[in-house]
């Protein structure tokens, strides 16, 4: 309810300000930001433009010299052909979805846990464990997959080279350390009155935690969980390294073998290019807000 | 490293000091904790130690692999392959925190200010962070091949490269490449971070100052960079150790003729002959140290911060 006001409040000061903008004459301060806005947005959408309309372009528009820049064949059997004719591109994709989803998921599970002890409980070795967690964000990972190729394609027990399972485990790494930072700052935010309330009422700390904290930050742990989601979307040096063919690439590597061809497909891989991003676009044009707070939520705390 | 093991394994040691665990409320937070951490130890922490004893290893793929000591870092070390992937890889890290840094910082301070349409602009520029990185390297091939590419066409009809050539057809080409994907793709996370920075300055500081007259440059200098000094290094941080792992974009633009460290440590491990496997290994293990040092440097500069504002 304390959030609700919140948001209700900073709202109503957004309206003020509108306002007062509106009431305010054009300075050319003012105009100058506008254009140097326009031009980041330019360059920030440009590729995204430019892979669009390759994607849109017939086989003769694609080779055309100047190259064409508003598409006047707009042919979509790029799309059909990248879905249907590669053998690769689809499996990849569904994948890369299965492998993202049960990776999210786990690391949703642990993070919940790890970053409630960190946000709310008091414990000795709480800054060490912290340090740990978020270090190993800035690993270089190619030093892991020489020891991960060894261990999963040896005679030991590991035997799970090119399955979900030699995927999920590293990537694991790439998301735990980012959920459990998020999280942290979402739990830290939430006032103590109502888990305090929970635990009067006998409920355990577990069950104050599924019941209570969780429900409440609803909306920050589904943007940690978006944000997990397009860690992993995005690995591509495991996938490369620790899968062989579709059984288990992911789309990252799916995409690169529209380059290895004898021609490469250009159309192609621009159809593919948009399919593998375009999820991603809708989900930073809705969760902008959430996400900005959450990658920016250590910046400034420290 | 060997340090952070040790830190992480710290509380564990402490357990059986049964009233420091009651005091500071039981059990409970180590069983939550406990997964999380221990995840990171055996997926991350043991393979990378395991990296400097593969590295050591004369073919590691074989079970019985023995030790050669550090003649896979002879090997890589004296091979001019890899002297250039550092090379390359030490120019590409400078130049790109440098650019990022300095576009980041003016993107921040352009957004910093209220106005119709914010929300928007940040969604717009975090779609290029949002991307996987090969495949921004894919859609910026797209515009540097000479096929599609709006790019090389560009510089072609400007007569700054031949007809026939492309931009990616070169060494320096190549990182150039690199450089403006990496510029567009990360820009925005620097943009976000320094943004956060901004917004918690105080006001009063700024209307204080115009009050005594100050110019807008005076107080960008005296103000905001003061103010900023401790989100700019911990950005530079991890910008820095990020592009020195640098791998996608060397791996799409580069293949295997311009390679960064890491992309060179990729193909030795996994396209060459299982030989080059163990030197591969060595190679990602020089990309490891740099790391560390590189972490070094910067805390002992932030222990500087620290200690002028105590």
């Amino acid at each position: 309810m304390a959030v609700q006001e919140q948001a209700m409040s900073s709202a109503a000061e957004k309206a003020r300000e509108r306002g007062l903008e509106a009431k305010r004459k054009w300075s050319a301060g003012e105009v100058g930001r506008y254009i140097a806005v326009a031009l980041v947005v330019f360059i920030a959408l440009a590729p995204l433009y430019w892979t669009f309309i390759t994607s849109a372009k017939n086989g003769v528009e694609i080779n055309a010299s100047p190259p064409t820049l508003f598409p006047q064949s707009f042919d979509f059997s790029n799309y059909a052909q990248a879905l249907t004719n590669s053998t690769f591109f689809l499996p990849t994709l569904r994948n890369s979805v299965i492998i993202a989803v049960i990776t999210t998921a786990l690391a949703l599970l642990f993070g919940i846990l790890c970053a409630y002890a960190i946000a709310r409980l008091k414990f000795f070795g709480k800054p060490a464990a912290l340090m740990v967690i978020l270090s190993v964000n800035m690993f270089p990972f190619i030093a892991m997959v020489g020891p991960l190729f060894v261990l999963f394609t040896g005679p030991g027990p590991i035997y799970i080279y090119n399955t979900y399972a030699a995927l999920v485990i590293p990537d694991l790494v790439l998301t735990l350390p980012l959920t459990v930072w998020f999280l942290t700052s979402f739990f830290r935010d939430l006032p103590p009155d109502l888990e305090e309330a929970a635990r009067v009422d006998g409920a355990s700390r577990l069950q104050a935690l599924w019941h209570v904290i969780v429900p409440l930050t609803a909306p920050g742990v589904f943007a940690a969980a978006i944000l997990s989601f397009i860690a992993v979307w995005n690995d591509f040096l495991f996938g490369l390294t620790l899968t062989a063919d579709e059984n288990a690439q992911p789309v990252t590597v799916g995409i690169t073998r529209f380059n290895s061809e004898h021609v490469i497909a250009y159309g192609q891989l621009a159809a593919a290019a948009i399919i593998v991003t375009v999820p991603l676009v809708i989900m930073v044009l809705f969760l902008q807000r959430r996400i900005v707070a959450g990658l920016t939520a250590g910046a400034v705390k420290g | 490293m060997a340090t952070q093991t040790a830190t992480a394994e710290r509380p564990a040691e402490r357990l059986t000091l049964g009233e420091r665990v009651r005091m500071a409320g039981g059990l409970m937070p180590y069983w939550l904790v406990l997964p999380t951490i221990l995840l990171i130890l055996v997926i991350a922490v043991y393979p990378m130690i395991d990296s400097i004893r593969i590295s050591l290893l004369d073919n590691p793929l074989l079970p019985a692999a023995s030790l050669v000591g550090l003649s896979n870092y002879v090997h890589v070390l004296s091979d001019p392959v890899f002297q250039g992937a550092t090379a390359t890889t030490l120019i590409f890290t400078v130049i790109s925190v440098a650019l990022e840094t300095i576009f980041g910082l003016g993107v921040a301070l352009l957004i910093n200010k209220t106005f119709p349409g914010r929300g928007l602009v940040r969604a717009a520029i975090l779609v290029p962070w949002a991307f996987p990185t090969v495949v921004s390297a894919q859609m910026w091939l797209l515009m540097y091949n000479d096929q599609t590419g709006i790019i090389t066409y560009s510089l072609q009809s400007l007569h700054l490269l031949a007809p026939g050539d492309t931009m990616i057809g070169s060494t320096n080409g190549v990182i150039i490449a690199a450089l403006i994907t990496d510029v567009w793709k990360t820009t925005p996370f620097m943009a976000l971070l320094l943004l956060a920075g901004l917004q918690v300055i105080p006001a009063e500081l700024y209307e204080a100052a115009s009050v005594d007259g100050s110019t807008r440059w005076q107080r960008f200098w005296n103000i905001t960079m003061p103010m900023l000094k401790n989100p700019l290094l911990i950005a530079l941080l991890f910008r820095t150790l990020d592009a020195v792992r640098v791998f996608d974009l060397f791996y799409i633009f580069g293949a295997r003729s311009v390679p960064s460290m890491a992309s060179y440590a990729d193909f030795h491990m996994f396209a060459g002959t299982p030989e080059d496997f163990a030197p591969g290994v060595a190679s990602a293990v020089i990309v490891f140290i740099l790391g560390i040092i590189i972490s070094l440097i910067f805390v002992s500069m932030m222990r500087d911060v620290v200690r002028e504002a105590a």
